[in-house]
């Protein structure tokens, strides 16, 4: 391997040696195509005339009449697939293309990036495989269904709580085994090196249009960037055009759950520990003997034990800050926010529209923020009429 | 001359060494299979801590781990099982582990009760020789040797760099996979075998897949200094959870029938590194 892929202390690449000449392959390709003429040049083409780019950003006046502060929503929730995630999608995708692989595979946990790895399989002509838990398999079926639709094989991971940390386990399995044809589409911000690198840099373009946006709409740079962290994917993309502004507040949400003073929650950076799992240096939410913990959530695409190593970085240089929302307070944000906005939000990215709420009377009402929108609703409609069933809704 | 080479050394044949999760299926039945396995004859023994997310293993070994959680395996009692395996009678203990778990003890901590435990060596399932360093100063300093998996696409200049920092043996994985069992040897572990023999005089055992007598035969055939059998002993346990005087049954005909099978070699004298 060429780099170490650490951010500080954090990252690195500790994974079965099996794996390691993959790694290296993916990480010498990725350093010749990622700025080759040909390539950029097929990546943005795909970007704005398939997937949307770039996406709007819109001001929220209604939502920022309840909060007290202009709130500007990056509306990655428009782009095909309906989730930022197509971003890295395409741009893994394009890359195991020149790579020559014939075969994707991929993890999923909410199915937002199992779809937009099935949609670029078929964009592309490539045989794809998505590893989903069984449990989002059931939570999350709609996307099961588009999913199969497009011509993916939808693979049901038993084990463990059937969420996004068994479909990883399960989807480097087969990987070890099919090493040698098939390209792993890792979809978050973590994982082994290259894969924190290679998500931030396609995932970045919603930073660098963000932080344009802002100051042709604001005529300044935002006080506040937030958005929701599971891996950490969407937030890393918007973070990273704003690293090098220290005036602006980076905040990452996380899955409060049940409240951080149960284990029903996955909020990995307000209360785990530095381990090592899937490749990783990073925090991680584990028990006294270094077991990971089985996480709960609402939200499927943040039900994970583990964050970016990139963000451990953020937080531990205290360039980012984390914090957490509950399940009952996302909840009451959703029905809020579609209400106010006519959008209905991804579960995933009203974590940080609730964190805004918690902010009313706190943040001056002169402090400019953007949000990332990082995905809609849709996909959530059933789970959150499970939880608030339409008569009890006082809304 | 360590543990490893003294047991080489001294063999006609091919090193058997059964594979155990630690605590599979409660800490008393496992300590008993354990010793079933010494009794009927093993040679070494490659002992697993259970983790919760175990990458490099198939399914037979997840379930074995899980069930080792449920029952209450933790790395400090695997320490204490360790302990009484020696005490029972010394053999050479091959310790094999995730990573996390060993940071979250304390690498050095880890390595000093291990050893004093009598255990041999450490292999981390999720290092890779790049990383190395983060825990071979740990090892030499309480004595523990270093063992590395190699794999049939890991190249010939990284073989080299694994057989550097390798004290025991290298751990040679017979295909591109998990571990489990496997109706048929994989087409690459001859010559996999003979361009490691080429490049190490390092001891060369295999593993991943090795699910029958005959397996074992060739692998021995093929040069092998020790043979790994993980998966077909562990689903001994799966298949009888309740009756561990059959497993044990079992697990002691099933190793007698691969003593049996090794076909004869010369002991090795290993040059000590």
């Amino acid at each position: 391997m060429k780099h170490k892929g650490r951010f500080g202390p954090f990252g690195g690449y500790y994974v079965p040696e099996v794996l390691i000449p993959a790694l290296e392959e993916i990480e010498s390709a990725f350093e010749q195509f990622r700025n080759d003429r040909r390539f950029l040049q097929e990546l943005n083409t795909l970007f704005t005339d398939y997937a949307g780019r770039p996406t709007p950003l819109y001001h929220a006046r209604r939502f920022s009449e309840v909060t007290g502060f202009p709130v500007y929503l990056k509306r990655e929730d428009l782009l095909h697939g309906g989730a930022h995630k197509i971003n890295n999608a395409l741009g893994q995708g394009l890359l195991a293309r020149y790579m020559g692989k014939s075969k994707l595979i991929a993890e999923t946990g909410a199915g937002q990036h199992g779809l937009a790895t099935a949609i670029v399989g078929a964009l592309l002509g490539m045989e794809t495989k998505i590893f989903m838990g069984f449990t989002d398999v059931a939570r999350q079926n709609v996307n099961v269904r588009k999913m199969r639709l497009l011509g993916a094989e939808v693979i049901a991971v038993e084990g463990g709580t059937g969420t996004l940390k068994d479909a990883i386990n399960e989807a480097f399995r087969y990987w070890t085994a099919h090493v040698e044809d098939t390209f792993y589409l890792f979809g978050t911000a973590g994982g082994p090196h290259p894969y924190p690198t290679i998500v931030r840099h396609f995932q970045s373009p919603i930073g660098q249009e963000a932080r344009r946006q802002c100051l042709e709409k604001t005529g300044r740079l935002p006080d506040i960037v937030t958005a929701c962290v599971g891996g950490g994917s969407n937030a890393i993309g918007i973070f990273s055009a704003f690293l090098d502004d220290p005036q602006v507040r980076l905040v990452g949400v996380e899955g409060g759950g049940k409240g951080l003073q149960t284990t029903q929650h996955c909020a990995t950076l307000c209360r785990g520990r530095v381990g090592i799992l899937h490749g990783a240096r990073t925090y991680l939410l584990q028990d006294e003997n270094g077991q990971i913990r089985d996480t709960e959530c609402i939200s499927a695409g943040l039900d994970y034990p583990g964050v970016g190593p990139e963000h451990a970085h953020l937080k531990e240089t205290g360039r980012a800050e984390y914090v957490s929302v509950e399940d009952e307070e996302v909840l009451d944000t959703f029905f809020l926010f579609s209400k106010t906005e006519g959008i209905l939000p991804a579960l995933e990215s009203t974590h940080a529209l609730a964190w805004l709420c918690q902010q009313k009377g706190i943040l001056p009402p002169e402090t400019i923020v953007i949000a990332n929108l990082s995905g809609r609703g849709d996909k959530d409609i059933d789970i959150v009429e499970h939880h608030r069933p339409l008569a009890s809704r006082s809304l | 001359m360590n543990a490893y080479q003294a047991c080489f050394s001294k063999l006609d044949r091919a090193a058997l060494i059964p594979f155990f999760v630690i605590g599979d299926p409660s800490y008393d039945v496992s300590a008993e299979l354990v010793k079933a396995a010494i009794d009927a004859g093993a040679d070494i023994l490659e002992l697993g801590i259970p983790f919760s997310d175990p990458v490099a293993d198939g399914p037979t070994i997840q379930k074995a781990d899980l069930r080792a959680l449920k029952a209450g395996m933790t790395p400090a009692r695997a320490i204490e099982f360790i302990r009484e395996i020696t005490a029972y009678k010394p053999i050479p203990i091959g310790l094999l582990v995730y990573y996390n778990l060993l940071v979250q003890y304390g690498v050095n901590r880890f390595f000093e009760d291990f050893k004093q435990a009598g255990g041999t060596s450490v292999l981390v399932a999720d290092l890779s020789i790049d990383d190395a360093d983060e825990i071979i100063p740990s090892a030499r300093r309480v004595g523990l040797e270093t063992v590395f998996m190699a794999t049939p696409n890991t190249p010939d200049g990284r073989l080299r760099f694994i057989s550097e920092k390798t004290t025991g043996f290298i751990y040679a994985v017979s295909l591109l996979g998990t571990t489990g069992e496997r109706a048929a040897l994989s087409q690459t572990v001859r010559p996999f075998l003979s361009r490691l023999k080429r490049l190490t005089d390092k001891p060369i055992c295999v593993g991943f897949g090795i699910s029958s007598p005959e397996h074992a035969f060739e692998v021995a055939q093929a040069g092998a200094d020790g043979v790994i059998i993980g998966s077909r002993i562990v689903k001994f346990i799966e298949e009888n959870p309740e009756n561990p005087a059959r497993i044990k049954e079992n697990i002691t005909r099933f190793i007698r029938d691969v003593l049996d099978k090794l076909p004869p070699q010369s002991p090795k004298s290993r040059p000590s590194s």
